[in-house]
């Protein structure tokens, strides 16, 4: 993982992708938002969404499952080189945050997560604050998520500058 | 009877809870969706800026949508939602915390290009037994609108 110092506007990372099978949509949508199209092919099929449809806290949650584990893809290659390993802090929320189209059973999204803004915290000499913009793209080359993230990042030399 | 946009008037809308949060599913919502120390693991987590294991943040949005469903979404002509305004995550959501759900109209609309459908835009806000707020959520949810409303306004 990087440091605060190491983070720039418009850095881009490629998160990875994930399929959302009809088993796995249904399976989250039991446990948090049985809603009738997102638990069954034909309420699906009769609905806006025209198809089973992911719950959005289901696409929400699975874009974070890659940004831990691309995390902790980073943190093993600076270990590797011998380098100190940045623990990100926790996030205060997040805005903008988009379902632009449904993702169907069977849609393949691939997550990306590109740098807005830096800052440093005023409360918290040894954190900086960077936004980022999170985005899901299906199989088709079509934005379906995107939302923008807030996350502390641990500055290089604590209560430094 | 299923509620439509008609029965979404602005201002408090109705409290719904408790929910019993377990540390069970907190922890098995970090392992599938949010594998951070700060999540799965006391000794890390108690050394975190959060001091003590707490559950992902949208594991907590994903139980305030469950709140909302059981509550009232699920018999309601919910359409679905295009997205949510904002998340503020306040405060850390422990093991065995009880959860109780606020939730206000904030905003109610008309949707423009359809008709039959309307907009009503939710202010969720999650507090735990101790009246803390944990979590404060703005999101626009599509509800269709009585026939005889949408017919009415057509005319």
């Amino acid at each position: 993982m990087y440091f605060f110092e190491d983070i720039a506007i418009g850095q881009r990372r490629e998160l990875g992708s994930f399929t959302f099978t009809a088993d796995l949509i249904k399976t989250f949508a039991r446990r948090f938002d049985p809603q009738r199209f997102h638990l069954d092919e034909e309420e699906g099929r009769k609905s806006l969404f025209g198809g089973l449809a992911a719950s959005g806290w289901h696409v929400g949650s699975v874009c974070m499952k890659l940004m831990v584990t691309d995390g902790q893809r980073r943190a093993r290659e600076a270990a590797a080189l011998g380098k100190t390993i940045a623990v990100w802090g926790p996030s205060p929320g997040f805005r903008d945050l988009r379902w632009i189209k449904p993702v169907l059973a069977g849609d393949t999204i691939s997550f990306a997560s590109e740098v807005e803004s830096v800052r440093s915290s005023e409360k918290r000499p040894e954190w900086g604050i960077v936004q980022a913009r999170n985005t899901g793209t299906n199989q088709r080359g079509e934005l379906v998520f995107s939302f923008l993230a807030t996350a502390f990042v641990p500055r290089r030399t604590a209560g430094s500058d | 009877m299923t509620l439509t946009f008609e029965d979404y008037p602005l201002g408090h809308f109705g409290t719904f809870g408790p929910r019993h949060v377990a540390r069970e599913e907190i922890l098995a919502f970090a392992a599938e969706f949010d594998p951070q120390p700060m999540h799965l693991d006391e000794a890390a987590a108690s050394r975190s800026m959060l001091k003590g294991l707490s559950a992902s943040g949208w594991h907590l949005c994903s139980i305030m949508m469950r709140m909302m469903v059981d509550g009232f979404l699920g018999r309601s002509a919910s359409l679905g939602s295009p997205g949510v305004n904002e998340v503020r995550w306040l405060a850390p959501l422990r093991s065995g915390d009880d959860l109780v759900l606020d939730i206000e109209v904030a905003e109610a609309r008309v949707s423009r290009s359809r008709p039959g459908t309307g907009i009503v835009t939710f202010k969720a806000i999650a507090r735990n037994a101790a009246g803390q707020a944990l979590c404060e959520m703005v999101s626009p949810i599509m509800l269709a609108r009585r026939a005889d409303a949408a017919a009415e306004q057509a005319r």
